[in-house]
Order: structure tokens, then C-alpha cells, then sequence
């Protein structure tokens, strides 16, 4: 029959199928889901009239970012203008990649593990991604040759840079108990016990920094609407900015993802398969994102530098010092 | 193979890092060094060492580079005008350096799948790292470490608040 | 305690925007519903006619200098009798701000508003409205009032020429 490497082809190449339309769908009925949820925190409904509950929502705000004036600021830097919204929705698309979604799944009489690329560093892999997407927002924000998308910029990265710290200083402990690198690994660390109830500081702070990581409110003052406009995406329309838009709407699914792999127990759960109890996860990960936004004000921005570096950092060290210092006792 | 993206990457570090310090708008410069990096990461990778790599895209690229854009943005050290002309001509190096990484990078992925020539003997997974790093190299760790506590106890020493002075009596 | 107190604070928020979730929103489904505005209600600007169907407006001028927007204009033009009337009378919505003051300006309550608070449309002119699209078959808000009736139309006719009016007595006739 077929020659193996092919079927090996063919399953790569659904399985990224699959998780592409999975996160393009995912993010766009995010935002829908947002706007719907806002909307009933504020006693209003949402958008409810593009198809049956407004369920064709997304597709017409697509149909309508396209159809917008692609605007470039005269004195901005073109190619940098260009570039940037690519690197912010490419560097939020790959890092799926790494995020194994469910159990292994036997297809064609071999094992496949439901995760794109199970990489033994995947946790650096996501790390490195994360810091590497503050350089759409940096450099898309320079380069609009704007005050108010450079302030959004350098707001941006000032607290991309400062919550980064607490998150991977919260993931340590994980890697610790895990004692592996790999997410599908940290996964089945947590067969009976997710980390989020063995360690919950960690889980506090991660959610917290994951919160920042993704510029949402109570963190949103990269792009604080009534301060400085749009903050880094002022200058852009149209699809350019639906990058943007989509990118922060995958990152979000990506973080609760990975706040689901790292302290909830990924696929782990009883009675239900293996795929719904992740999704399920990700999903109220997501739902508590929107509740969030829908509750908490935004914060002013030296009150963020000093939650960061003088609350979560501390936090999260005495964290790693401590869960090492009982790891190394409960070993002997 | 293995011999031949090294020489292939090390012409990249090298050359992103040469235009890097003739360009003079300081945000183009950071785009050429982020290359360089990315450059060195994959040597690191290539000689077997990925969380060296890992840690050299998180660390430089990630934290380094993006405080130094930081403070570019903030003391506007950029040209106010920027230079009117075709934009992807000026870009063109940017282009290719991106370009060879990327096709180095697919190269170095079949190559790990044929497990032949591609791969290094030595791989140092982060478990051996970590011993190396702790065990072996322990004091030079901790002298190194000692040396960034020192510049962390400076940099809080010139950045404390003034005292304001008593305010005499006239 | 200010921890207890500040995460108790955090708590109570979330619990009140989850809570809030679950009530029925006060959106008003504006097509399908309409909300009934309350009958002083000030929208578009009609103009009345007096009780015997005669039109009230007298071409005064007063509206249109009241109006802060300068949205309406007129022609003045009067009849054989005397009686004022407007030519043609122009309102144009597109700049009408809704403020009222030329209903308090005229002083034969011809030009009142309604409750009808549905204007809108895709070509700006069809919102200039004129005599025809203003003038009402109704009295409006003051059924009874009638302006003509107690002010007598102008002063082109003789003294006592009027219809309800006796000639001035003669001062140098003894006759009574």
C-alpha cells in the first residue's frame, strides 16, 4: 500500500488543518462571544441581528474589515508598517503548535498524539514565541509614525517585559513538579491531581501575568481606548488591524490553553473524552478573560509596574524557592 | 551538512550583525541584531545544545533587545524624517537574512527526521545542562551571578529618590 | 486587613457582573419594538391649521428667527383680504436640532412637534420638507385656539371693516 511516510504526511497535515480552522474559528467566535457576554454583564444583548443570534457576526465583521481602506501613514515606515500586524498574528498562530489538546488518538493503526509538534523544550518554545510577538506591537507602533501608537508601543513593552517575568518565573515550579520541559509531559504529570491545586500561588500569578500577557483589561493600557486612542494599532484599518485584532484574540486562546496544560490537567478529567474536558477548560479559562474585562477597571500604569515587579515577582520567587525546598525534602 | 549551515549561519550572524552597525536608524539596527541572534540560536541548536538556543531567543531577542527598543522609543533617537524612496529596496537585506533563516530552519527540521548527518552527536538535553551549568561550573554561576547582583544593587543605588534637603528657614 | 478587604471588594464586583448576567437586558429591539414617547415629546415640526381648517402660520418670521440653526424659511405673502400666509415654508431637518424654540416663538401656534421621532433617510434633500409635507389636517395641541378670530385679519380693510367689528363712531356727528 502506501509507502508510510505519506500517511505520516497526510495526519501532519490534517492535524494543522484542523488547528488552523480550529483557532481562526476559535478566535473569531471569541470575539462574538465576548461582545454577546459584555453585553449581557451591561443588560444589553449584543449583536443579535447578523443571522440566527447573531451568529453570522464574525463573518460580516470580516466581510467588512476587508472591505476597508488599507491606510498607511504618510511619514511612517512603510515596510515596517506592513510587516508588523504579520509578525503579531503569525507569532499567536504558531505557538499552538506546541500545545497538545488531547489524548493520543489511534488512526489507521498508529498512534497519533492529538499535538502538532511535541517538542521537548515546548514550554521555551512558548516562552520564546511570547516574547517575540512584543515586536509586532513595538515595531507597528513605531512605525505608524504616531504619538499615540508609539505611547501604546512603549507602554506595551514595558509591561509585555515586566509580566513576562512573573510568568515564566510561575511556570518554574510547574516544570519542577513535572520534571520535563514537554507540555504533553507536564499533561500527564497531572493524571489524578492538576498543579493549579498542588500549587496554587503559582496559579494565581500565572493567571494574572497570562491576564497582562494579553493586554486585556484590568492590563489594557497598551491600547487604553479613552487615554491614547488605539494605543499601537491607532494608525491601522482594515485587514492590517484585523490582524492585530485576531492575533490578540488567538493569544488568548493560546494562554488559556496553555493555563489549561500547565496547572489544570490539560485533557485529564472523568467520564468525558479527553478532547471536550480540554476544550471545556479552555473555554472557561476564556469565559473568566471576558468576565474579567466585564468586571475589573483598567489599571494606571505605575500601578502596574508595581504590581508586577514589587507583588508578582517577589510572589513567584518565594514560590520557586519554596516548592524546590519541598520537592527536594519529599525525595529524601 | 551539519558543517555546511553553520558556515551558511555563521555568514548571517555575521553579516546582520555587520549591517546592524552602519544602519543608522536605531530600530532598523535592532531588526538586523534580532537576525544575528536568531542566527546564533540556531548554531547553538545545531551543535546540540536547543535550550541554550531557546533561552538565546527568549533572553536576547526577547527581553535584551525589546529594553533596548524601549529606551530607543524613548529617547526618540530616530530620524524624525524618515528617508522618502522604494521601501523594499531598503529592505532587501532584511529579506534575504530572513529568508536563509528560514530555509535553514526547514533544512535542520528533515534533517532531524533522517536522523543522519543532520544531527549532532552530542545533545544536551536540559537535564545535563542543568547539572553541567550547577555541578561543574558552579562557582563561575555563582561569581557570575554575585557580578549582577552587584550591578542590580548600583542600578537601585543611582536610581534611589533624592532626599529632598530640610528646607531652611529664611 | 487591607487584603481581606480588598480581595473581598474584587469578589464582590465579579459577583455582581455574573450576577447581572442572568437578567433581562433593558434593550429596546427597535424595529420590531417602539417605545411610545411621552406626548410632549419634541420631533418633527408640523404645522397646524386653525379650527375652521384655515392655516394658522402667518408668516411672521418669528420661527425662523428663533431657530439657533437657521433651519427654516419662509416667503411671506398676504392674501386680498389682508390675511399673512406663507408662500412656501421650508424646514430642513437635516439641520433641526429638535430645541423647541420656534414652537415657543410663534405666536399662532401654528408650528408645533410631534412625537413622530422617525426621521431618517438616505438622501439628505428628501429631508428638506416643505409647506405640502408640513402642513397637518389638525389643530394640534391648542384645539381651540384661533387666532384670526380674536386679532381680526390685518389692517387693510377700512376701520370697523371687520367682520365682528362696529364703524368708529363719528366724533363730529351729535347723532348717536
Amino acid at each position: 500500500m502506501m509507502p508510510d511516510w505519506i500517511i505520516t504526511a497526510i495526519l501532519v497535515a490534517i492535524k494543522l488543518g484542523f488547528v488552523l480552522a480550529l483557532l481562526l474559528t476559535g478566535a473569531a467566535y471569541l470575539v462574538l462571544a465576548e461582545r454577546k457576554l459584555l453585553g449581557r454583564m451591561q443588560l444589553r444583548y449584543g449583536p443579535n441581528r447578523v443571522g440566527p443570534f447573531g451568529l453570522m457576526q464574525p463573518l460580516a465583521d470580516a466581510v467588512k474589515l476587508l472591505m476597508k481602506e488599507d491606510f498607511i501613514p504618510a511619514q511612517g515606515d512603510k515596510v515596517l508598517f506592513f510587516i508588523a500586524p504579520g509578525i503579531a498574528a503569525v507569532t499567536a498562530l504558531i505557538t499552538f503548535a506546541v500545545i497538545p489538546f488531547g489524548p493520543p488518538l489511534r488512526l489507521f493503526g498508529r498512534e497519533m498524539p492529538l499535538v502538532v509538534c511535541d517538542l521537548n523544550i515546548g514550554l521555551l518554545y512558548f516562552l520564546g514565541l511570547s516574547s517575540l510577538a512584543v515586536y509586532g506591537i513595538a515595531l507597528g507602533g513605531w512605525a505608524s509614525n504616531s504619538k499615540y501608537a508609539l505611547l501604546g508601543s512603549i507602554r506595551a513593552l514595558a509591561q509585555l517585559i515586566s509580566y513576562e517575568l512573573s510568568m515564566g518565573l510561575s511556570i518554574v515550579p510547574v516544570v519542577l513538579m513535572a520534571r520535563s520541559f514537554s507540555l504533553t509531559e507536564i499533561v500527564n504529570a497531572q493524571t489524578h491531581i492538576p498543579f493549579a491545586l498542588l500549587n496554587p500561588p503559582a496559579f494565581l500569578v500565572f493567571l494574572i501575568s497570562v491576564l497582562a500577557e494579553s493586554k486585556r483589561t484590568p492590563f489594557d493600557i497598551p491600547e487604553a481606548e479613552n487615554e491614547i486612542v488605539a494605543g499601537f494599532h491607532t494608525e491601522y484599518s482594515g485587514m492590517r488591524f484585523g490582524m492585530f485584532f485576531v492575533g490578540e484574540y488567538i493569544n488568548v486562546i493560546i494562554l488559556s490553553s496553555m493555563v489549561t496544560v500547565l496547572f489544570l490537567g490539560g485533557w485529564h478529567g472523568p467520564l468525558l473524552p479527553g478532547i471536550v474536558w480540554f476544550f471545556g477548560k479552555v473555554m472557561l479559562i476564556a469565559f473568566l478573560f471576558i468576565w474579567t474585562r466585564g468586571t475589573l477597571p483598567r489599571f494606571r500604569y505605575d500601578q502596574l509596574m508595581h504590581f508586577g515587579w514589587k507583588v508578582l515577582v517577589p510572589i513567584a520567587l518565594l514560590n520557586v524557592v519554596v516548592t524546590g525546598a519541598i520537592l527536594l525534602l519529599l525525595q529524601g | 551538512m551539519a558543517a555546511i549551515l553553520f558556515y551558511i549561519l555563521s555568514a548571517v550572524a555575521l553579516g546582520a550583525t555587520l549591517i546592524c552597525v552602519t544602519r543608522r536608524n536605531p530600530v532598523h539596527a535592532v531588526i538586523y541584531l534580532v537576525h544575528a541572534f536568531f542566527a546564533l540560536a540556531m548554531i547553538f541548536y545545531l551543535f546540540g545544545a536547543p535550550l541554550v538556543a531557546a533561552w538565546e531567543v527568549i533572553i536576547y531577542a526577547g527581553a535584551i533587545m525589546v529594553l533596548f527598543m524601549f529606551i530607543i522609543m524613548m529617547l526618540e533617537l530616530a530620524p524624525d524624517q524618515t528617508t522618502e524612496g522604494p521601501g523594499w529596496k531598503r529592505w532587501l537585506p532584511v529579506l534575504l537574512l530572513s529568508g536563509t533563516l528560514v530555509v535553514c530552519t526547514l533544512l535542520l527540521m528533515f534533517a532531524d527526521a533522517e536522523t543522519a548527518s543532520g544531527v549532532p552527536r552530542y545533545y544536551a538535553s536540559p537535564r545535563t545542562f542543568g547539572y553541567a551549568l550547577f555541578k561543574e561550573y558552579a562557582l563561575a554561576v555563582e561569581i557570575v551571578s554575585f557580578q549582577l547582583l552587584f550591578a542590580a544593587v548600583g542600578a537601585f543605588y543611582v536610581g534611589r529618590r533624592e532626599k529632598r534637603k530640610p528646607r531652611r528657614a529664611p | 486587613m487591607n487584603l481581606i478587604r480588598g480581595i473581598k471588594g474584587t469578589a464582590q464586583a465579579y459577583w455582581i457582573t455574573l450576577r447581572t448576567m442572568f437578567r433581562k437586558p433593558v434593550t429596546i429591539q427597535y424595529p420590531e419594538q417602539k417605545r411610545q414617547p411621552f406626548p410632549r415629546y419634541r420631533a418633527r415640526i408640523v404645522l397646524t391649521r386653525d379650527p375652521d381648517g384655515g392655516e394658522r402660520c402667518v408668516a411672521c418670521y418669528l420661527c425662523s428667527a428663533a431657530c439657533p440653526v437657521d433651519c427654516i424659511s419662509m416667503q411671506a405673502a398676504e392674501a386680498k383680504d389682508g390675511r399673512r400666509y406663507a408662500e412656501w415654508f421650508r424646514i430642513n431637518f437635516t439641520r433641526c436640532i429638535f430645541c423647541g424654540l420656534c414652537t415657543e416663538a410663534c405666536p399662532t401656534r401654528a408650528i408645533q412637534m410631534t412625537s413622530d421621532y422617525e426621521i431618517c433617510n438616505r438622501d439628505p434633500l428628501d429631508l428638506v420638507y416643505e409647506k405640502t409635507d408640513l402642513l397637518i389636517d389638525d389643530t394640534g395641541k391648542d384645539p381651540d385656539y384661533n387666532f384670526y378670530r380674536h386679532a381680526g385679519i390685518g389692517v387693510v380693510n377700512p376701520r370697523g371693516g371687520n367682520e365682528d367689528e362696529k364703524p368708529p363712531a363719528d366724533v363730529r356727528d351729535l347723532l348717536p
